[in-house]
């Protein structure tokens, strides 16, 4: 009852902490001023895989300026995000499995002293052989990385929904394909950091670090260093971007902590780009097998998938990365029959880790270039063949994820109609094609990753005599703009100006807990426990109105900040009165509102059924223009049309950002993006060698929005941050295939792919092959 | 082991105020703002010149301050983040990021501000090519851009 309070639900505001962002107020972590801070620096393996025979430290502990030395022997405990898959040690103990794996740290007075000492450390190893690639790796005299994992396999899945053989003996055309990617990595801007104190008389540490999951931190530091968790407090300070890389704890987080205690002290830990590079948890480098059963009239009659990940040393997310390539074949579209064999392996490279589109991007390229293919083949328009195959919702897929909301219906005309698509397709000059494709993306994990029984979102609201409304959330606000969200979810439930709502996040010791940024959860879930506790406050200000208006509660509304009762005398009270009142009997108000998925809504019942259930799937479309100079190879993106099913856009102009830089992540990936390794060497670690987007290469994208008003959701909004990413690479390798004739099945698709495939082709139809 | 860096005296002009300083002779420009003069608005992103975020104002150009020495600065104005802001209020491209969503994260924001400011001194009603151009070195991994060069056109209108 409350829309025309500024800053709403609904309005376009600017994220409310822009302010401290475009003047340099700001503080990340590197900018933490602790004056008295060593400076810290890792020893990082030269080789790829080896015993670790001897590791002496005594020279660099012995240099003056050194105030502490840790290695592997100051640590056995493992640490990792999935309590099933712990196999990482902060500092390596016996053995390295990738190039620049931490394996000592120094604290020192200075930056020049600690490298200095950093050379002064000999470790002698006896070489085992090292994998680069996944298929070196499970030869069968391949030296297995982890014991408990023969075959370097670290999980295989293996699931069957619906009868996939009767599916493709039903269709009409069947065809199977093989699609390579490589490894992309995130790039966040601001490169690691961590500033961790101990204070050696109370035996307590405060760490302030770079993560989306300070939560996380938080019990990996308790775990490493053998503390309880009460004596740890983690602060997260503003942060420069993560997309999936900070969604689980980082070895130069426990590091810092572990050198802290070590030095008595406080430490300051700032990686360079390279070393970030390295800490990487990006996408894996990833082969999908895809085969498709289609009726001529488009209808998908049967899926069978295999995909294969070269995982990197460590678990990290890998089980969860190679759960989410097949459990997310579902939920696009109504597939009765879906056949997935998942193999994640380990490799003599950096572990790979969550990145935004987790586990689903390079497998959604797959499916919707073949679709694409086959479509063509059945002489049937790329809206067509994907309007035959839509769900119908409220539905449950074959693998038990439920669908509430469904705009991609709608996606799709507006995208249809906005890129002229009826008029242009088929039309467009040699050189220059459009392509499309659909895409989607769970609103949070229903299951959280740590079952704890706690709710699975907290927000603490915060009334005093101030008459300000303090709003305290453990939601990690990366840049993605959850704490403008949130403050706008609980100024519209209590009929305030959001002005008035200042937020509170991430520090232990104050903010109530909550499991941290990934899987898109944020708006959804922690947007949903704002609300709880919004309408709990407000309940108490509707009694404290209405005793004061001495009218019945039921009678009280609020609208635009001012109390009514509906009978009575006309008179108003300001929400300052009301509150005064409220606390004046009963003191400062705090209330907390919670979240929980309903168990019905955590998945399937089978083995790894949790991953890719959620409450809220969001949908998107999407129309690529793209120019191929066949000269050159170059591909220059001309334009992008999208439409983003988030259930209700509670701030369009945040949905409009994270659309556009969820699109052009994923033109990143498709066009120039790539990381390898030699000898376990990565190739990439720099932002010169690894080619993110420039200004100069952007395309302008235009976004629409959806509201498909998910029930579930708060307000009925659902995820606008990763959804609309793995559409981007299969319209614009559809969108090549009109332009030059050629179906890609390998990104980057990078110049020289371009060249060396039209000097191969062969005058053919427009709608193209394989080369 | 290495001798320790010979330092010598740096005067230079930094957001309008004069400064004197004991530098070292390697010292960079990134290091003396932040360390030095413990202005941390201007940030290190990259390993030297790859990303732009530690973009400054070296006498009205722009300039990389984690690829220049600080002592090359020696008798210039720099001019950081920091000194955009006129009596607290946000200067029009500050104003302009803000309320076109042009920052999200933030990181690369002031380096990416400080180019588009020299942009403006130097072109006030810039093509969208020419913001393209003067932003070519500043890489930001949240927007696409796309608010960007609307939030700079905005302020090259001068009414975000």
């Amino acid at each position: 009852m409350s829309l025309a309070a500024p800053g709403g639900v609904g309005e376009r505001l600017p994220l409310i902490d822009g302010p401290d962002k475009v003047t340099g107020r700001a503080r990340y972590t590197a900018d933490i001023a602790e004056p008295d801070a060593l400076a810290g620096r890792i020893f990082r393996s030269p080789h790829a895989h080896a015993d670790i025979l001897s590791l002496d430290v005594e020279a660099a502990r012995r240099l003056p300026g050194v105030v502490a030395v840790i290695t592997g022997a100051d640590c056995d405990k493992t640490y990792g995000v999935l309590p099933i898959a712990m196999n990482e040690y902060p500092l390596a103990r016996d053995r390295v499995r990738y190039r620049g794996e931490p394996v000592a740290a120094i604290a020192a007075r200075d930056a020049a002293t600690a490298e200095r000492a950093l050379a002064l450390i000999v470790m002698k190893v006896r070489p085992l052989p090292g994998y680069d690639e996944a298929a070196e790796a499970r030869a069968t005299d391949a030296v297995p990385l982890h014991e408990k994992s023969p075959g370097n396999i670290q999980r295989e899945v293996h699931h069957e929904f619906g009868d996939v053989a009767a599916g493709l003996a039903a269709a009409a055309l069947v065809r199977e394909e093989t699609y390579r990617y490589a490894e992309v990595t995130h790039v966040h801007m601001e490169p690691h950091a961590t500033v961790a104190r101990w204070d050696a008389e109370r035996e307590q540490l405060t760490v302030w670090t770079v993560s989306q999951v300070p939560y996380y931190v938080h019990l990996m530091l308790g775990r490493c260093l053998g503390i309880p968790e009460s004596r740890i407090r983690v602060i997260k300070p503003f942060v420069g971007g993560g997309f999936g890389a900070r969604t689980e704890t980082l070895n130069f987080e426990l590091i810092t902590g572990l050198l802290a205690r070590a030095a008595g002290g406080a430490v300051k830990m700032e990686l360079t780009r390279e070393e970030t590079a390295i800490t990487h948890r990006g996408r894996p480098e990833t082969e999908v097998v895809l085969k498709l059963g289609m009726t001529r009239a488009g209808k998908i009659t049967a899926a069978a998938c295999t995909v294969t990940q070269r995982g990197g040393a460590y678990a990290g997310y890998g089980i969860v990365t190679i759960l989410y390539a097949g459990a997310l074949l579902h939920a696009l579209y109504d597939i009765p029959a879906v056949r997935y064999d998942g193999y994640r392996v380990y490799t003599n490279t950096p572990p790979c880790g969550a990145m935004r589109g987790h586990g689903t991007v390079d497998v959604r390229h797959a499916f919707e270039s073949l679709m694409d293919a086959m479509a063509a083949e059945l002489g049937l328009d790329p809206f067509a063949v994907r309007r035959a195959n839509l769900m119908s919702v409220p539905g449950t897929t074959p693998n038990g994820l439920i669908v509430n909301s469904y705009g991609l219906a709608e996606c799709m005309d507006i995208v249809e109609r906005a890129s002229g698509w009826r008029a242009r397709k088929g039309r467009l000059p040699p050189g220059r094609g459009l392509g499309m494709a659909c895409s989607h993306y769970v609103s949070g994990a229903a299951k959280p990753v740590h079952w704890t029984g706690e709710p699975h979102a907290v927000v603490n609201l915060k009334l005093d005599f101030d008459g300000g409304l303090t709003l305290l959330t453990g939601a990690a606000d990366i840049g993605q703009g959850s704490n403008t969200i949130l403050a706008q979810a609980a100024a519209e439930i209590l009929g305030i100006s959001v002005e008035r709502v200042r937020v509170v996040a991430n520090d232990s010791a104050v903010t109530p807990k909550d499991n941290g940024s990934y899987s898109s959860r944020v708006t959804f879930m922690v947007g949903n426990a704002a609300v709880d506790a919004a309408r709990k406050l407000k309940g108490i200000l509707d009694e404290a109105a209405a005793r004061a208006l001495g009218a019945p509660v039921a009678d009280i509304a609020c609208v635009g900040g001012v109390f009514r009762a509906a009978a009575g005398p006309n008179k108003g009270l300001g929400f300052d009165e009301v509150a005064h009142a409220a606390i004046a009997q009963r003191g400062a108000i705090v209330v907390s509102g919670t979240f929980t998925v309903p168990e019905e809504y955590q998945g399937g019942k089978h083995r790894g059924g949790a991953v890719g259930s959620t409450m809220g799937f969001s949908y998107a479309a999407q129309v690529v223009e793209v120019s191929v100079d066949t000269d050159t190879g170059a591909i220059t993106v001309e334009k992008v049309w999208v439409a983003h099913d988030c259930g209700r856009a509670i701030n369009p102009l945040s949905v409009e950002g994270q659309v556009q830089g969820s699109v052009w992540m994923g033109m990143g990936q498709a066009l120039s993006e790539e990381t390898y390794y030699k000898n376990g060497l990565p190739m990439h670690a720099n932002m010169l060698d690894y080619r993110v987007p420039s200004i100069v290469d952007s395309p302008p994208i235009e976004v629409h929005i959806v509201e498909s008003m998910d029930p579930n959701g708060p307000f009925g909004a659902k995820e606008a941050g990763e959804g609309s990413l793995s559409g981007f690479l299969p319209a614009l390798t559809n969108a090549v295939a009109e332009a030059i004739g050629v179906r890609f099945l390998e990104l980057p698709l990078t110049p020289d792919k371009i060249v060396k495939a039209l000097g191969r082709k062969k005058p053919q139809p427009k709608t193209g092959d394989a080369p | 082991m290495k001798k320790s860096t010979m330092k010598s005296i740096l005067r230079l002009i930094l957001n309008g105020r004069e400064r004197e300083d004991a530098a070292a002779d390697n010292l960079l420009l990134l290091d003396y703002v932040r360390e030095t003069a413990g202005l941390t608005g201007t940030k290190r992103g990259c390993d030297g010149g790859e990303c732009g975020a530690c973009t400054v104002l070296v006498d009205g150009k722009p300039a990389l301050s984690c690829i220049t020495l600080a002592h090359r600065c020696a008798g210039t104005h720099v001019e950081t983040i920091e000194s955009l802001e006129s009596e607290g209020r946000l200067s029009r491209l500050q104003r302009a990021f803000h309320e076109y969503l042009g920052s999200q994260c933030g990181y690369c924001t002031p380096g990416m501000i400080m180019a588009a400011e020299a942009l403006l001194r130097r072109k006030p009603a810039p093509s969208e090519a020419d913001i393209r151009a003067a932003l070519a070195g500043n890489i930001c991994r949240c927007t696409g851009y796309v608010k960007i060069i609307e939030a700079v056109q905005a302020a090259a209108r001068g009414a975000p």
